[in-house]
């Protein structure tokens, strides 16, 4: 049936557009509904004052330029902090860090857990129970809880929230990793990739992971809108990038307590932080009913 | 049936010793010479010398392991290294405090994600349940402190002046009378926890209702109300169940947060004065705690689900 023209098939031969790796397959797809692109536009956005915001600031982050508190005038257009600094200027600086910090996360966290989950679903042996069970404690952690408890020990460093945040997020991603490579171990091509004795890790990287890039994604996307909130919150909770830096998270933190007299340095990031999840998750969610196809017929 | 639930108490025990391991492991055995790093600047020969005591840093670490595991065992969790008072004493009340928030909050959220939940499933792909949808998924990418703060900014400043907007709990007074107090950082717990028990449940209710038996309790021409509560929400409840007591374990961990946003006095803001000023036995005992009301959670959820299906609760026997 396959040799009929026009008719789409799976199967790796059948022409140039099945060539195309499953994951920028199911990112085409996901352009097919709305809440992809309200999503890309929300972040965009955000990404945009993130990183141009510092071009723009009328103020430097750490100048002192009136008394604290002052509400919105001609001089500081939403006011001043705690210190009496620019909260607009504040706010257009802080953003890089949140951003540059749960990227990273995300990239480390991914990696982990694609690595961890590849190597358990490709042996399936004992090191296949060894890796999930400690994957399975290290989930026994509400993810806050696992990144305070390493600052406790190590100190607020922002190299420890990458890998916090990151080593929080392996054994999800792991799981997901593993249920589905252990499909694509089963095929065909695997066998053939062992019996013309190709490496371990070459087929793991090679023949493995190109076959479960899609659902990887919708994962990639799914923890970088939690390591956001992540990130931020340490931030907030006073963990993160110490004073007198310029960090939404700690922008909140520093001014909640004048949050009646003068709420737009609370408010400010709040809403670019709430803003960057929710269109992350969009996208998130575009690409994975992409992933899983549903809605074909009724692109909403 | 009663071997499998022994077989899962087992491996939760398991699991839980494990949890202890990483706890330790992760503060004690990885700050290296914690008496150093702790006392910083601060650091004169015999403070070093009692704080190693106190800690038994002295000892190679696996007999720190076994002396601190067998304090906890035994019910001694050792002293605050900030305020010298033991943390069984410290936390105790706050622990009151948190599960009351905890519970004020499940109280909400279970009625609430089902009756949601069956709704978007009953009125499936119509308006209702398209807003629905995209509510949850705007909710469900919002960090919890990003709710807490923008309910704050709603309710307890600017345009309504009603709510208070930090957490000023009365230590003298029952805690159930000040109310007013846990509405806000309960309903911020609620509003991060709905969207994927209500998600469960609409689609476990999609499911049981294009099954024959629902089909033929309408043909049979059953009301509306009754086909739904009667012969398809029994059988939908159950992946529900699951989801419910993993969002519950989840809530330990979430007040964590949003306890800091509304200065409310449970462990969340003791964990975090604890990691503030590295106070290690009290940040070990509490995330301890919260790990292991996970595994608790999630030991509870399988149980129930040995429990309501039949097909476990007669095999094995």
């Amino acid at each position: 049936m396959s040799g009929i023209p026009g008719v789409q098939v799976a199967a790796p031969t059948a022409g140039p557009k099945a060539l195309r790796a499953p994951w920028l397959q199911t990112l085409l797809a996901s352009s097919r509904f709305a809440r992809t692109w309200i999503g890309l536009g929300i972040t965009a956005a955000v990404v945009a004052v993130a990183l141009l915001g510092p071009v723009f600031a009328p103020y430097s982050p750490t100048e002192f330029v009136a008394p604290p508190y002052e509400p919105p005038s001609s001089e500081a257009w939403l006011g001043t902090d705690n210190l009496g600094r620019d909260v607009l200027s504040r706010f257009l600086w802080g953003g890089r860090s949140v951003l540059g910090l749960s990227i990273l996360a995300t990239v480390f966290g991914l990696g982990l857990g694609i690595l961890v989950g590849l190597i358990s679903a490709y042996t399936r042996n004992w090191i296949d129970d060894v890796l999930m069970r400690a994957m399975d404690v290290l989930l026994a952690f509400p993810q806050i809880v696992f990144v305070l408890l390493l600052i406790s020990s190590v100190g607020p460093q922002l190299w420890l929230i990458v890998v916090t945040v990151g080593l929080s997020h392996a054994p999800r991603v792991a799981r997901v990793t593993r249920g589905a490579a252990l499909e694509v171990v089963e095929r065909d091509f695997v066998r053939s990739a062992e019996a013309l004795g190709e490496t371990r890790w070459s087929i793991l990287v090679g023949e493995l992971l190109p076959n479960i890039s899609s659902p990887l994604l919708v994962e990639f996307g799914l923890r970088l809108t939690y390591s956001i909130g992540l990130v931020a919150a340490v931030s907030f909770l006073g963990f993160g990038l110490q004073p007198p830096a310029a960090d939404w998270g700690l922008m909140i933190n520093e001014n909640r307590i004048g949050l009646t007299i003068q709420p737009w340095p609370v408010a400010l990031p709040v809403i670019a932080v709430g803003l960057l999840t929710v269109g992350t998750n969009l996208i998130t969610d575009g690409i994975a009913r992409a992933a899983i196809g549903i809605g074909r017929s009724s692109a909403a | 049936m009663i071997r499998l639930i022994l077989r899962r108490l087992g491996l939760g025990i398991l699991t839980l010793w494990f949890v202890s391991l990483v706890v330790f492991a992760a503060t004690q055995a990885l700050s290296g010479d914690a008496a150093t790093a702790l006392l910083a600047r601060t650091a004169t020969p015999e403070r070093l010398a009692a704080l190693r005591a106190q800690l038994h840093l002295d000892d190679p670490v696996w007999l720190q392991y076994v002396k601190w595991l067998g304090g906890l065992v035994t019910g001694d969790l050792g002293r605050s290294m900030a305020t010298q008072k033991p943390v069984a004493e410290l936390i105790g009340l706050r622990i009151g405090n948190s599960a009351f928030l905890v519970l004020v909050a499940a109280l909400i959220a279970i009625p609430a994600s089902m009756v949601i939940g069956i709704a978007s499933a009953v009125r499936r792909d119509r308006g209702v349940d398209h807003v629905l949808t995209m509510l949850s998924l705007v909710l469900a990418a919002l960090p919890e402190f990003v709710i807490g703060i923008a309910l704050i900014l709603i309710f307890a400043t600017g345009f309504f002046h009603v709510l208070p907007a930090v957490a000023l709990l009365d230590d003298t007074r029952p805690i159930w009378q000040q109310f007013d107090q846990i509405l806000l950082p309960a309903l911020t717990l609620d509003l991060a926890v709905i969207p994927y028990m209500a998600r469960i449940m609409r689609a476990s209710m999609v499911e049981v209702l294009e099954s024959e038996y629902v089909q033929m309790a309408r043909l049979k021409g059953l009301p509306q109300r009754l086909v739904i509560l009667r012969h398809a929400l029994p059988n939908a409840i159950v992946p529900a169940v699951q989801v419910t007591a993993l969002q519950l374990a989840w809530l330990a961990g979430g007040v964590v947060v949003i306890e800091y946003v509304f200065r409310y006095p449970g462990i969340g803001q003791s964990l975090i004065d604890g990691v503030a000023n590295r106070d290690l036995p009290v940040v070990q005992a509490l995330s301890l705690l919260v790990g292991g009301l996970y595994v608790a959670f999630n030991l509870l959820a399988d149980v129930v689900t040995i429990l309501v299906t039949p097909k476990l609760r007669t095999s094995l026997q």
